[in-house]
């Protein structure tokens, strides 16, 4: 679990670090400028990322969760 | 009277008899809706939380930022994305804390969590002070539609003042209740409003996407990229990061937070509310046509791009339609922020400093009185600053931001932190803020000889270190938070 919640540190690893990277109009991709499509990219990829993490959240399986203590 | 600004009117009127009709108890309040949103259909759902985006930052000042700045804008779209990773593990706790504790308020979260009044006031404070520029933006928008709609006959000041009256009356007039139909028409005509626009516009002047972000390109090389100095890469990092701490960090939005049912529908919303941010790339994409085709708009009136582009290509009945669109997003969201900092100031201002017996009716009287107030404030400042919409945005991000530190920390079971340290953490914080925003100061002008990438940092990020440093070093030498029992 706790590899899987690691994955949330990559949508800022994609914003943050790939933006220094791909910081580029050319060439377009989809029509769209380079850093604009990547940012696109990890829009859809951050929701893949935060469904992948609430499934594998056993969180997500207590069925009252204000019966759970503060962890 | 042109053909646009009547229907612009006639919208504005239909939503006032709708917030009326509000009032008689009919209709739901938002709070109520919103929870109960949680039972409606996935259109409507999809509705409802795209229309919460759509403000008119996003209208106006997103297109306006594309147009005048290009490359720099696409932050917008990382800044909410990373904001609801946090979220993910961000807001349930808060929420089962606010269940306990029976709280309402961001400011008796506060209060509660350091066990300090004092602090409950002054993170009251900071939520009216970032709230001015939210609304002076939203009142911004309102000028720059009822003016542009009229075809020039009523100046931009004059159509300020109309705006601020026609949403200081819509919340005299509907109180914390809105109108939930007022709300449904706003999603509905906003999203299918920046969809048609974002597509056609590029399609209709250029033949494409593709067709005109090369031409873009061939007319300013670099332009939808970041530039190398000033809104670099360092500046876009840094206000993204400031940005997506300072997401949940506005009073209402963290007072929105105690109105969930379980904590579980947090953890569902960082899965679906990334996506919402897709149609944020429709709004740039009217503000990257206009950048041609209606060339000369700079400083302020940058935020007149989706407009002109509008005036240029379309008839004046569906100009209105846009207008219509636009003063829905600024009249729902202004409401809300008014509300909430006249209710900021006669429940967790005025009421702490009465110690003897202030009845909730006298709250609520107050809190009415207190909405014509932070109107004028508003409009004072909408007529006196020259500032583009997003800029003002960014500011009140700046100030709620430093709240952020405070809130980490007090979700930790043994937090190290005093409320002596917090209060001076904050304070110091919002002082950078206020006194670099007067003088115009940047990390460049103050440290000009640094290199570029930390000239270019977001100055928000010098006061959020300062209040770090402040509040690290100030609970250190103060009596540690009585609720923190060591181990």
């Amino acid at each position: 679990m706790a590899m899987i919640k690691a994955l949330a540190a990559l949508p800022f690893l994609g914003i943050l670090v790939g933006s220094v990277f791909l910081n580029r109009v050319t060439p377009l991709v989809l029509g769209l400028p380079l850093l604009l499509a990547w940012l696109l990219l990890w829009i859809v990829l951050t929701s893949a990322i935060m469904a992948v993490i609430y499934v594998t959240d056993p969180a997500n399986r207590v069925p009252s969760p204000r019966a759970e203590p503060d962890a | 009277m042109s053909a646009a600004l009547a229907i612009i009117a006639l919208t504005a009127l239909g939503a006032l008899l709708l917030g009326l009709r509000a009032s008689r108890g009919r209709d739901m309040s938002l709070e109520q809706w919103t929870v109960g949103g949680r039972g409606f259909g996935a259109v409507f759902v999809f509705l409802l939380m795209a229309g919460e985006i759509y403000t008119t930052f996003t209208f106006l000042g997103g297109s306006g930022y594309a147009y005048g700045h290009g490359g720099p804008t696409y932050y917008i779209l990382g800044y909410g994305c990373l904001a609801y990773v946090i979220s993910y593990w961000l807001l349930p706790p808060i929420w089962r804390y606010a269940q306990q504790h029976r709280l309402i308020s961001q400011p008796d979260y506060f209060a509660a969590k350091y066990d300090s009044r004092a602090l409950g006031v002054l993170v009251a404070v900071v939520g009216i002070v970032a709230l001015i520029p939210y609304l002076v933006l939203q009142f911004k928008g309102l000028g720059i539609i009822v003016a542009t709609a009229s075809y020039g006959a009523i100046p931009s000041a004059v159509a300020v003042w109309i705006g601020a009256a026609v949403v200081t009356a819509y919340v005299m007039v509907s109180g914390v209740r809105g109108s939930a139909w007022t709300a449904v028409v706003k999603d509905a005509l906003i999203l299918a409003v920046a969809v048609f626009l974002g597509v056609y516009l590029p399609i209709h002047l250029y033949g494409g996407f593709g067709a005109m972000f090369s031409a873009i390109q061939d007319a300013k090389p670099g332009f939808l990229a970041l530039p190398a100095k000033g809104e670099s890469v360092a500046w876009f990092d840094s206000t993204v990061l400031l940005t997506a701490l300072g997401f949940y960090m506005w009073p209402h939005s963290f007072g929105s937070i105690f109105t969930a049912r379980t904590d579980k529908v947090f953890r569902q919303n960082a899965i679906v509310m990334p996506l919402y941010q897709l149609i944020l790339a429709f709004v740039f994409m009217v503000g990257f046509a206009a950048v041609l085709k209606v060339p000369g708009l700079t400083g302020p009136s940058i935020d007149l791009a989706l407009f002109r582009v509008s005036i240029q290509t379309f008839d004046p009945w569906f100009v209105g339609v846009i207008g219509a669109a636009g003063v829905l997003t600024a009249l729902v969201p202004g409401s809300m922020i008014m509300m909430t900092a006249a209710t900021l100031l006669a429940n967790n201002i005025y009421r702490p400093l009465h110690s003897g017996g202030v009845t909730d009716q006298s709250v609520t009287r107050l809190a009415r009185w207190m909405v014509p107030v932070v109107a004028l404030v508003a409009v004072f400042f909408t007529l006196r600053g020259g500032q583009t919409i997003v800029a003002l945005l960014l500011m009140g991000y700046s100030f709620v931001t430093q709240l952020f530190p405070a809130l980490v920390m007090s979700l930790r079971r043994h937090n190290p932190l005093s409320s002596a340290g917090v209060f001076a953490g904050i304070v110091v914080g919002i002082a950078t803020i206020a006194a670099t925003s007067l003088t115009h100061t940047t990390v460049a002008s103050l440290f000009p000889g640094l290199p570029e990438a930390l000239r270019d940092l977001n100055i928000g990020i010098v006061a959020l270190v300062l209040n770090v440093v402040t509040l690290t070093v100030v609970s250190g030498i103060s009596r540690r938070v009585p609720s923190a029992r060591s181990a």
